[in-house]
C-alpha cells in the first residue's frame, strides 16, 4: 500500500494534480542498521555518514527537523534526491520557510517531501512553498489532495510555485 | 476607498465555499470538534460561553454604507440585533448559530466583507489611523499600505502557521490613533531627506501577560521595499520565535530575548538575501491601489460655515458635541466626526442594527460614503461638511449616538469579558458601565478632560489595560472577581506601560476608586495637564493614597 502522494505537472499552472507513488526510500533512524537501497537519514547521520553513502551509488535523502536550518545542506543539495521536512505538529510552520528557501534561495530541484503531521488542509500552502511529495497523516487521497491544492483560483503573493499572482493577472 | 475586483471577489467565493463544505462535514459528524476547531478559527469563528462568536474583518477599519447596512442586517437576522466593535477595528457577533455561518459569509462576501485571518496564528487584520485621508497631519495615506499588506498577507503560504498571532498597524500621522507601538510590527510613514516616502519600522510591541512597547528596527525604509522588509521580519520570527510555550511565542519575546540590536542584525541579514524584485510589489500594482484611495472630490468651501456657527450658538448640546467629537479636517469647510459607542450605561463598542443603519445613512449622505472604526471602539464619519454638522448631530442624537465624550473618562475601552468570553476571569462590561455613570455629568467629564480608561477581563489584555491612563485588569481570586488598577500607560505616540497601583479591588470598589483617582488628579494638577501628565510628574504615591486610604 503506497503512502506517498506526489505532485504531477507544473504547480505554476492550472493543470497540476497528485497521484499515489511507490516510495523507493526507507526512513532510517539514527540507531537503525543501514538497509540496502535508497535511504532518508537525519541531518546528523547524513553529516556523519553521507559521504560514504553518496559514493556507493544509492540515492540519499535528508530529513530536516523544524529547528534545523536547511542552509546546512547548501553544498550537498546537488547530490541529494530528497529533502524531507518534518511537521511534528501541523501548527508548526517552520518547514514552510525551509521549503521556500530550498527552492527559491538554494535552487534545490530534487524532491521536497512533507513528513509528520501532514493534513490535506495544508495542501495549498505546501504546494505554494515548493513541496512536491507528501506523506499524509490523515488518510488523504491524491484526489482530495488535488482538490485542496486547487481550492483558490487566485493567490496574492509570489512564492516557490511561480503561480501567476493577482497583480500579474490584473496587469494583463 | 478600495473596491474589490473580480479577482478579490472570486477569492472570497472560494473561501466561502470551502467553509460551507467544512461546516457540512462537522454538522454531519464527519469532523470532530477537535478537527473542526482550527478550520473554524481560520474563518474567525470562536466557540464562547453561550454561543459561537463570529469576528468579521474590517481592514484598516474602513467601511462603506452598503457594508454597514449589511452588518446591520446580519445582526438583525442572525444575532440578537446588535454587534460589538473591537479594539482591532473589527466587528463581532456574539450569538451566532453554526449552521448559519456559511450563509452569513456569503452575505458578507456580496459586499466584499469576510472573516479571513481574524483569528489563528497568522497575520491578522491590518489596522490603521481611522482619520486616514481626512487629517491634515498625514505624510501619506496609511490605507494604501494597509491594503498592500492585506492582499500580501491573505492566505500567505509561508506565514499562516506562525508561532503565534501577528498584528500590524500603520499610521501616516504624528498623532498615533492606531496604538502602533503595541503591535508586532508598527509602521510609521516618514518623509525621507530626499522628499521620498518611507517607513520607520518598529517591532516587538504587544500586550497580553508580558507587555512591551515596540522598538525601532529601522528608522527609514524606502516605502517601495515594504513587503520585502516585512517578509524578512516574518521569516526571522517564523524560524526563531518560541513554539514551546504559548505565552512566550509572540515576536515581542523574541525581540526581548535577542535584544533589538541582534534582532535587527538578523532581519537586515535576511533582507539582504531576499530578491527584492520578486518580493516587493510592482509599481504598477501600487499605483492601482493608490488610485483607489485618491482624494475624493471635496467641494471648495469657506473656512467658516455661517449656518453651522448659528446652529451651535443656539445649541449647547451641539456646542459640546463639537468640542469633544468633532476634529479638524484637511480640507476647509469639512470636519471629522467621531460617533461615540459609549453612551452612559451602555456596553462599550456595541451598536444596534438600527444604529448601524443610521450611521450607514449618515455616511452615505454626509460623509462621501466613508465610515471608519477606531481601536477605541467608536465610529468615525471622516468627511462631513461644517454646513451639515447640525443635521448630522441631530440624527445621531435621535439614535442615541451623540454622546459627547470622545477621549473623556466615560469613553472606556472594554473587552467583552466574562459576559461572553470563554477566556475571561472577570466581567468588564458592568465595571465600564459603573465607571461611566460616575461621569454621566458631562460638565464634570469635560472638566476632568482627556482620560483613557481601559478594562480587560483577563490577562490577554484585549481591553488594552496596560496602555491606559487608568488600566483595569479583571482577575479571579478564589472564585471572586477582583480588579487590579494600573496608572500611566499610553497607547498613543507617547506610548508607555502602566504601573500597578496596589492590591486588587472587589467589583463594587472599582468605580469609587476611579472617582478617588480623578479627585486626587483634579486636586494636584497644574495648568493644562492631562491625568497622564500629572501622573508622570508626581508618580504613583498620591494616587495610591487616594484609593487605599479611601478603601480602608
Amino acid at each position: 500500500m503506497p503512502k506517498l502522494i506526489k505532485l504531477t505537472g507544473d504547480p505554476s499552472g492550472k493543470d497540476f494534480g497528485a497521484e499515489w507513488a511507490e516510495d523507493g526510500f526507507v526512513h532510517v533512524g539514527d540507531d537503525d542498521a543501514l538497509p540496502e537501497g535508497d535511504v532518508i537519514l537525519s541531518l546528523a547521520r547524513f553529516q556523519a555518514e553521507g559521504e560514504i553513502l553518496l559514493s556507493n551509488s544509492r540515492r540519499v535523502g535528508v530529513r530536516v527537523e523544524p529547528d534545523q536550518e536547511v542552509e546546512a545542506l547548501a553544498y550537498d543539495l546537488p547530490r541529494l534526491s530528497v529533502v524531507a521536512l518534518a511537521f511534528p505538529k501541523y501548527r508548526d510552520g517552520r518547514a514552510y520557510t525551509s521549503a521556500r528557501l530550498l527552492r527559491e534561495r538554494l535552487g534545490f530541484t530534487g524532491q521536497v517531501r512533507a513528513v509528520g503531521d501532514v493534513l490535506q488542509e495544508q495542501a495549498g500552502f505546501m504546494v505554494r512553498c515548493g513541496f512536491d511529495a507528501f506523506e499524509p497523516a490523515d488518510g488523504a487521497t491524491p484526489e482530495a489532495w488535488t482538490k485542496a491544492a486547487h481550492r483558490f483560483r487566485h493567490v496574492y503573493q509570489r512564492a516557490a510555485d511561480h503561480r501567476r499572482v493577482a497583480f500579474e493577472e490584473r496587469a494583463v | 476607498m478600495y473596491l474589490y475586483d473580480a479577482i478579490d471577489r472570486e477569492f472570497l467565493t472560494d473561501r466561502s465555499n470551502e467553509f460551507r463544505h467544512q461546516v457540512a462535514r462537522r454538522l454531519a459528524g464527519e469532523l470532530t470538534e477537535d478537527q473542526f476547531k482550527p478550520l473554524r478559527l481560520m474563518n474567525g469563528l470562536y466557540l464562547q460561553l453561550h454561543a459561537y462568536m463570529l469576528r468579521i474583518a474590517i481592514p484598516y477599519g474602513s467601511l462603506n454604507s452598503r457594508q454597514v447596512r449589511r452588518l446591520a442586517w446580519i445582526g438583525r437576522t442572525y444575532d440578537k440585533g446588535y454587534g460589538h466593535f473591537t479594539t482591532r477595528q473589527n466587528l463581532q457577533f456574539h450569538w451566532i448559530k453554526l449552521k448559519d455561518v456559511p450563509d452569513i459569509l456569503d452575505a458578507m462576501a456580496e459586499v466584499d466583507l469576510h472573516a479571513i485571518q481574524t483569528s489563528g496564528n497568522c497575520i491578522r487584520n491590518v489596522t490603521a489611523d481611522p482619520y486616514a485621508g481626512a487629517t491634515a497631519e498625514e505624510i501619506d495615506d496609511p490605507r494604501v499600505w494597509s491594503e498592500v499588506l492585506r492582499q500580501w498577507s491573505t492566505l500567505h503560504p509561508e506565514f499562516s502557521f506562525l508561532p503565534r498571532k501577528f498584528k500590524i498597524a500603520v499610521t501616516g500621522a504624528l498623532t498615533d490613533r492606531a496604538a502602533v507601538k503595541t503591535h508586532d510590527i508598527g509602521l510609521f510613514l516618514r518623509k525621507g531627506r530626499d522628499g521620498a516616502i518611507g517607513f520607520e519600522v518598529v517591532a516587538g510591541g504587544g500586550q497580553g501577560r508580558t507587555p512591551y512597547i515596540a522598538q525601532t528596527v529601522r528608522s527609514y525604509l524606502p516605502a517601495e521595499h515594504l513587503l520585502s522588509y516585512v517578509e524578512a521580519i516574518l521569516r526571522v520570527y517564523n524560524r526563531h520565535g518560541r513554539r514551546d510555550n504559548i505565552y512566550k511565542a509572540r515576536i515581542k519575546i523574541l525581540v526581548a530575548a535577542l535584544g533589538i540590536e541582534e534582532f535587527t542584525r538578523q532581519v537586515e541579514e535576511e533582507w539582504g538575501k531576499i530578491n527584492a524584485e520578486r518580493a516587493d510589489l510592482p509599481a504598477a500594482e501600487l499605483d492601482r491601489i493608490r488610485a483607489a484611495f485618491a482624494q475624493p472630490r471635496f467641494e471648495t468651501l469657506p473656512d467658516v460655515s455661517d449656518a453651522f456657527e448659528a446652529a451651535r450658538a443656539a445649541s449647547p448640546a451641539l456646542q459640546r458635541f463639537v468640542r469633544n467629537n468633532v476634529k479638524p479636517h484637511k480640507v476647509p469647510g469639512y470636519a471629522i466626526v467621531e460617533v461615540s459607542l459609549k453612551a452612559i450605561g451602555q456596553t462599550p463598542g456595541d451598536a444596534t442594527a438600527d444604529q448601524l443603519d443610521v450611521v450607514a445613512d449618515l455616511g452615505e449622505r454626509y460623509s462621501l460614503d466613508d465610515i471608519r472604526v477606531t481601536h477605541a471602539q467608536n465610529l468615525v464619519l471622516p468627511h462631513v461638511k461644517l454646513d451639515d454638522l447640525p443635521a448630522v448631530h441631530a440624527a445621531l442624537e435621535a439614535a442615541g449616538l451623540a454622546t459627547a465624550n470622545i477621549d473623556l473618562a466615560s469613553d472606556i475601552i472594554a473587552c467583552p469579558g466574562l459576559d461572553y468570553c470563554a477566556l475571561a476571569n472577570a466581567r468588564a462590561i458592568p465595571i465600564a458601565q459603573d465607571i461611566a455613570r460616575k461621569f454621566a455629568d458631562p460638565d464634570r467629564a469635560e472638566k476632568v478632560g482627556e482620560l483613557k480608561i481601559k478594562i480587560s477581563g483577563c490577562i490577554n489584555a484585549c481591553g488594552h489595560h496596560h496602555v491606559a491612563h487608568i488600566g483595569i485588569l479583571g482577575v479571579d481570586k478564589k472564585g471572586e472577581e477582583f480588579y487590579q488598577l494600573s496608572l500611566g500607560g499610553s497607547g498613543a505616540e507617547d506610548a508607555s506601560i502602566g504601573k500597578i497601583l496596589g492590591p486588587g479591588l472587589s467589583a463594587d470598589k472599582v468605580a469609587p476608586a476611579i472617582d478617588a483617582l480623578v479627585e486626587a488628579y483634579l486636586h494636584i494638577r497644574t495648568g493644562e495637564e492631562r491625568f497622564l501628565d500629572t501622573y508622570r510628574r508626581v508618580g504613583l504615591e498620591p494616587f495610591k493614597e487616594a484609593v487605599y486610604a479611601q478603601a480602608d
